[in-house]
């Protein structure tokens, strides 16, 4: 029962980007599209799990004082892992995600959770955990990119339903911003109606 | 001419926060007040032309010619990680007055994205050691321009009547937005 609830409490009530604001660059950054934004919260995902695993493998061995250089050599090793395997069987989105694929590494939550979870529980629910903040970072960056293609350029997953172009504006810069505050208005007034 | 190009297009055209989203956490995180949007701005100013300066030596001179240029994120975050650490100790020692103000901001620096993401820009757009340092500092000053411009309309808003759903985090995205299209004018004149 608790595993279920370590699992879920990413995704709506401690949601990384929504709720807890962490990992808003690449948030902002890569979400042009919905497939942009899920390729990337995949990616973050992929290390999330990883890095929470080794960290609560060897969370005994490392000294206290080194921890932190120790966890972000453990989640770099993990980045350039993605970084290579991403620009070798998907280059398209490797092009496409850019600068923020190596920027994974001083994303808060991966960090984050090494520290505040992973280094404090054991294997089992440090993947859950990880699991679990990964797929809730994804849902939020594929809803976030879906609505600026939505707006942006009408169309949803590549597949158009409107003929033209959208409002150019939720494509560009300053939609990534104006979507997302809304987006975090919206959550906020559901999760206040549920508590 | 070059260097005035690569200044006024990092400062304006290709603003880090505003246009490239690095750096949101502390443009969303320490901007409530004027003064330590001020404080985060020279330390982060400071930490990225030392960075980009430090990371720029390393590639060229250890990474490519050993050709393990795919060990760059691992050894650029380290290197960023151990320079704000001694900043932070030889700024102790030396200049007790600048650690008392940038003192509090260094060692949330070492996670913040703009600083990696510039020494990567840097190294991804070919430049050399010079124009790596100006454009450093330029994008230092951007951030810093974004920041504080951001932290004094936010001071002003903590007076403003905003609607329930909205106080907070979310009217400052909006802001953000809008500050965003304003730096959209500066689009073409570079």
């Amino acid at each position: 029962m608790s595993q279920i609830k370590n699992l879920t409490k990413g995704l709506i009530n401690e949601n990384p980007v929504f709720v807890l604001f962490l990992g808003l660059c690449p948030t902002l950054g890569t979400t042009t599209s919905a497939i942009n934004g899920m390729g990337m919260g995949l990616a973050t995902l992929f290390v999330l799990v990883m890095s929470n695993l080794v960290v609560s493998l060897i969370k005994n061995f490392i000294p206290d004082k080194v921890r932190i250089p120790a966890f972000i050599v453990i989640i770099a090793s993990f980045v350039t892992i993605v970084e290579l395997s991403m620009q070798a069987y998907v280059p398209a989105l490797f092009d496409a995600l850019g600068l923020f694929i190596p920027l994974i590494v001083v994303n808060c939550i991966v960090l984050g959770r090494a520290e505040a979870f992973a280094s404090k529980n054991n294997i089992y629910s440090s993947i859950i955990d990880g699991l679990g903040m990964g797929i809730g970072f994804t849902l939020a960056l594929t809803v976030l990119g879906g609505v600026r293609e939505i707006l942006g350029s009408g169309s949803i997953f590549g597949f158009k339903f409107i003929e033209g172009d959208g409002m150019l504006l939720f494509i560009l810069a300053p939609g990534a911003f104006i979507a997302l505050g809304y987006l975090i208005m919206l959550m906020q007034k559901i999760k206040s109606k549920s508590a | 001419m070059e260097y005035i190009v690569i200044i006024i297009s990092a400062i304006f055209v290709n603003n880090i926060v505003l246009t490239k989203f690095l750096g949101i956490c502390p443009f969303i995180g320490v901007s409530n007040k004027v003064e330590t949007a001020v404080g985060m701005s020279g330390a982060v100013m400071f930490v990225m032309v030392l960075a980009t300066l430090a990371t720029y030596l390393l590639q060229v001179y250890i990474l490519q010619p050993l050709g393990i240029a795919f060990m760059q994120t691992i050894t650029f975050i380290l290197i960023i990680a151990a320079l704000v650490q001694l900043v932070e100790i030889i700024l102790k020692k030396v200049s007790p007055a600048l650690f008392q103000a940038l003192g509090i901001f260094l060692p949330l620096i070492t996670t913040n994205c703009a600083v990696l993401g510039v020494a990567i820009l840097t190294i991804q757009s070919d430049y050399n050691l010079t124009e790596g340092v100006v454009f450093a500092a330029a994008s230092a000053m951007g951030f810093g321009l974004s920041l504080i411009v951001f932290s004094s309309i936010r001071e002003q808003m903590d007076l403003a009547d905003i609607p329930g759903g909205m106080k907070g985090v979310p009217i400052s995205f909006i802001v953000a937005g809008l500050l965003a299209m304003a730096f959209m004018g500066f689009a073409g004149i570079v």
